[in-house]
């Protein structure tokens, strides 16, 4: 039946109901880097004719020096679709496509094989049932190879079916096929897979991808698409225990107040009795809302609107679940994480940790060991470097919900965020709930400078105001102090007038009082900076070799010279407190400006010009500057 | 050989498949007639729309939830209309708790305009529409500028102004990673710079549904709910929903010119013509929507949903190749992307 002219709305229904009763399936493929991860996606999307014509046309002209199949085309180039990896011949990042044949729908995430690009390859993994763990059949089982198997046997992915690629540069021989898998099933036996199958392969040509090739005839499993089209993936989400984390409070007038979310696990039907996790108060389901009509039963995976019998107190970040079959509630729990950043995981460094919608701080507080992927060692371990991945225990500010990973992976798998930069530093999934008699253990690691700054979420620092009396050096100090403040940081001022009062009340106005005086005021910036503190050092000091003596001081502290470059007239016109008119007086000795000198900072880091500008601009300035 | 090979496959399995000839093929032995129905439940696996009308919503509410200043890109198109009506569910019964955004470039298709306004008035979702200012006053046109300098100007810098002007902290998109290769490649929550700008070799990683959404002061997300349909979803699902579209997306006679090969419908009199052209009556439809003098229609007779549905099934060619933005060169996408297009 051709349907191609004006049809009928039963036959549309008819094949929309074909449509939808495919199942689909997310598999994403993975291994080492040149294997042909991107050629056999490349080939798939071809062969199942979904490379349109107009996209057939340049492909075919991209492809020139390039190697390419008996088609004239570098199948690769279908998923690479960033300009640098086009460059460069290699993936960098997922690329997700979409394709499907009679039987089955098909969302494939194709991964780097790159070490470089893991986290990428751990992106696509995070919602794949199944995976391809391509091996170059001249290579065999690499590093890289070994540990992308072990990242998904850490996110889950419990089906797998090894590639054996480019078995055309092989001739095709069985032996190496053979060695192969039998290297690779010894390795992943560990590793917990539910199903492996191997399959040889060549991309780049086609044998055993759509069907059986001749030139294999030793090999008598299915082809690759096939196989595909067959396997059994689903594990039944709504056979779990009830779990709805509120994503959202919905509240669009005093009458109706509904909790919306996503089931996360299990199914939930009107009149269930639910607990919230964390308070523990219970309620009764009293609607299931939808815009197209209230629901009697939700089940995992369907985003709705609950509705509650009573009034509990219920914001962004609980969940709600059965009563009898709660999840865990602690502050502490042991996980494994894989680091995705250049710069290591340290314990006792603060990150912000995301599970469901709950956002909180969190430390590692104990590294216990890093598994070495290569031979599934366990290693002793003080810091988890790029690519790595260990197990910890890590401990939150407050208790949070969670289940473990291996019950539930919406409730179990977390992602480690950078409080400074934002940047998502790793990803975790949790083993098991620890309880408060298991007290923290904070041997492991030294509380030192960076363990006290990363908790505040700053770089600490010194900045040095130098500039004449009245230069405006405290109001910008003071301006600075309160954005900071107001921005969640940590700072503090030492003025040189609060500390002559206490601290230095003892000091005189010599020249070794004066060093004297400097030399305190910056042992006690140093000790604040060093306590995690940004500290605003607002001083005078007029000589070179004082500055140079504080920043000594500071050592490895970042330290920052600000001269306030405010001429001598201007400051005397303000004389904030009088004193220019008592040092010409002769009534104070020594006055920097008047009758002592002041040294023109040749080493600031900044200069703010005081004449022309008010301190409010100038404090605009150096924020600029100090957040660069 | 290889050739037998494709043939023991795909071409060998029957079923549903695609015909250089443009006919499709259906096995007829279902006896179930009934529509699709994306909200009603079965059993307990939900269907392929199913779960992505439910992770489309999640990502709705993430944003609302997690940003102080949202506000949802409203092309008008058919992605837009399925994101609007996702919207509508996602907060039912509250209103939708964003603006919808729309950059006028002033060169739309009047029957568009029409829509935007007919559709704001109903659901009552706040509407707000930029036009690049410096643009109108120079009389930016798509005629006399070209279409890649008037693309910059009335449509990536606008947006860029109008994204500033809200000072927003995410906008939301109807891109879907099948339209195009680099789309493929992006997060559902992508990071922005301070000027908008998308670094596409140094993305966050993004792993289940644990999106990462937070900011640096000046820097912005641009969210796609839409990433993992397909074309063939926006219109299933559009059909099963009965979503309204606009009327240019079924075939009717309109008035045509044909130059290089691109047939364009003449939908106001701004449009210079040459003097030896004239606009003739034919049957014709789009495929997607934007500025009138830069999209191409195609010659059709579908006129309803099924139709559509069938035709574009059988169809060899890409949804972006009546764009004329959009063929430039490999890699302008991503390059336009990287100047903060959407
Ligand atoms: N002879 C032969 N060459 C192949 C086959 N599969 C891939 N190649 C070639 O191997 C090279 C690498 O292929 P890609 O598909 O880019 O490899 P990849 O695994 O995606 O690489 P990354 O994503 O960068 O890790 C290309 O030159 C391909 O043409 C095959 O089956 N046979
Ligand atoms: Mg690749």
């Amino acid at each position: 039946m051709s349907l191609s002219m004006a049809t009928p709305d039963t036959d549309i229904d008819l094949w929309l109901n074909q449509q939808t009763d495919k199942s689909l399936l997310r598999f994403l493929t993975c291994g080492s880097v040149d294997d042909g991860k991107s050629t056999l996606i490349g080939r798939l999307l071809y062969d199942s004719q979904l490379i349109l014509d107009d996209q057939l046309a340049s492909l075919k002209k991209e492809s020139r020096n390039r190697t390419t199949g008996d088609e004239g085309i570098d199948f690769s180039l279908l998923v690479d679709g960033l300009s640098a990896e086009r460059e460069q011949g290699i993936t960098i990042d997922v690329a997700y496509r979409f394709f499907s044949t009679d039987k089955r729908k098909f969302i494939v995430a194709d991964t780097p094989g790159h070490e470089q690009y893991t986290r990428n390859m751990a992106t696509g993994a995070s919602n794949a049932d199944l995976a391809l763990v391509l091996i170059d059949a001249r290579k065999g089982v690499l590093t890289q190879t070994r540990r992308h198997s072990f990242i998904l046997s850490l996110i889950g992915v419990k089906h797998v079916v090894l590639v054996v690629n480019k078995i055309d540069l092989v001739d095709y021989d069985q032996a190496v096929f053979d060695r192969i898998v039998a290297e690779y099933r010894a390795f992943a036996e560990p590793l917990g897979f539910k199903t492996l199958a191997a399959v040889p392969v060549s991309a780049l040509r086609g044998d055993n991808m759509l069907a059986q090739s001749p030139r294999t005839p030793w090999y008598e499993g299915p082809a690759l698409v096939p196989y595909l089209e067959g396997i059994e993936v689903s594990d039944d989400r709504s056979a779990q225990r009830f779990r709805f984390p509120v994503q959202w409070v919905n509240r669009p007038n005093l009458d109706f107040r509904g909790f919306s979310g996503t089931v996360a696990g299990g199914s939930v039907s009107v009149g269930d009795d639910v607990l919230v996790a964390s308070s523990r108060k219970p309620a009764v389901v009293k609607r299931i809302v939808t815009m197209t009509g209230d629901l009697d039963r939700a089940v995992a995976g369907q985003a709705v609107t609950l509705v509650l019998d009573r009034e509990v107190d219920i914001s962004r970040g609980d969940v709600l679940s059965a009563p009898g079959e709660t999840p865990e509630y602690s502050n502490q729990f042991q996980a494994r994480v894989v680091w995705m950043s250049d710069e290591p995981a340290f314990p006792g460094r603060s990150y912000l940790l995301k599970v469901g919608s709950q956002v909180i701080p969190a430390t590692i507080t104990d590294l216990k060991f890093k598994t070495n992927v290569n031979t599934l060692e366990q290693t002793a371990a003080t810091k988890i470097d790029l690519n790595e991945v260990a197990t910890v225990t890590i401990a939150t500010d407050k208790p949070i919900v969670f289940d473990p990973y291996t019950a539930n992976a919406a409730t179990g798998g977390f992602i480690l965020v950078d409080r400074l930069t934002n940047a998502t530093l790793g990803a975790g999934t949790i083993e098991f709930g620890l309880r408060r008699a298991q007290n923290l253990t904070y041997q492991s690691f030294d509380v030192n400078r960076d363990v006290r700054a990363a908790q505040k979420g700053q770089e600490p620092r010194i900045v040095w105001f130098t500039g004449l009396s009245g230069s405006g050096k405290s109001s910008i100090a003071n301006l600075i102090e309160k954005r900071l403040t107001a921005e969640g940081k940590h700072a503090y001022i030492l003025d040189g007038d609060n500390v002559r009062h206490g601290l230095n009340k003892d000091l005189g106005f010599t020249e070794a009082a004066r060093i004297e005086n400097i030399r305190r005021v910056a042992e006690v910036a140093k000790l604040m900076a060093d306590a995690g503190l940004i500290v605003l050092v607002s001083f005078i000091s007029p000589f070179e070799n004082e500055r140079r003596l504080a920043r000594e001081i500071a050592g490895d502290v970042d330290f920052v010279e600000v001269y306030v470059d405010t001429p001598i007239e201007v400051c005397e016109a303000r004389d904030p407190k009088g004193l220019y008119k008592r040092a010409r007086a002769g009534e104070i000795k020594n006055f920097t400006g008047i009758d002592s000198p002041f040294e023109v900072p040749k080493n600031a880091e900044i200069v703010l010009s005081g004449a022309d500008n008010e301190p409010v601009e100038l404090a605009e300035q150096l924020y600029d500057w100090l957040t660069h | 050989m290889l050739k037998g090979l494709v043939e023991q496959g795909f071409e060998a399995r029957g079923g549903l498949k695609r015909r250089p000839s443009g006919h499709i093929q259906m096995t007829s032995n279902s006896p179930s007639m009934r529509a699709v129905e994306v909200s009603g439940l079965t059993s307990n696996r939900l269907t392929h729309l199913q779960a992505l009308e439910a992770e489309s919503i999640e990502i709705l509410r993430e944003v609302a939830a997690s940003f102080e200043r949202s506000v949802m890109m409203y092309s008008i198109g058919k992605d837009s209309s399925v994101l609007l009506h996702l919207a509508r569910k996602a907060f039912y019964p509250s209103k939708i708790p964003f603006p919808l955004l729309h950059i006028d470039t002033t060169w739309k298709f009047a029957e568009m305009i029409a829509f935007r306004d007919r559709m704001a008035e109903e659901y009552g979702f706040d509407l707000i529409t930029h036009t690049n200012p410096d643009g109108l006053r120079d009389n930016i046109n798509p005629f006399d500028h070209g279409s890649s300098r008037y693309t910059d100007i009335m449509k990536t810098a606008a947006l860029r102004q109008a994204l500033t002007a809200g000072a927003y902290d995410a906008a939301i998109g109807g891109a879907r990673r099948d339209e195009e290769k680099s789309r493929a490649k992006e997060r559902i929550f992508s990071h922005r710079n301070a000027s908008h700008a998308w670094d596409p070799k140094n993305q966050r990683p993004e792993l289940w549904r644990v999106f990462n959404t937070r900011l640096n002061p000046g820097e912005s997300m641009r969210v796609f709910p839409l990433s993992n349909w397909t074309e063939l979803d926006i219109w299933t699902y559009i059909y099963s929903e009965g979503i309204p579209i606009v009327p240019l997306y079924f075939a009717k006679k309109r008035p045509i010119v044909e130059r290089f090969g691109t047939l364009i419908m003449v939908d106001d009199d701004r449009m210079p013509l040459n003097r030896d052209e004239v606009p003739h009556e034919e049957l014709v439809r789009f495929r997607t929507l934007g500025c009138y003098p830069l999209t191409g229609a195609m010659r059709s007779s579908a006129a309803s949903l099924p139709e559509i549905i069938m035709e574009m099934q059988a169809s060899r060619t890409s949804e972006r190749e009546g764009r004329l933005i959009d063929s430039d060169s490999v890699g302008s996408m991503e390059k336009k992307k990287q100047e903060g297009y959407f």
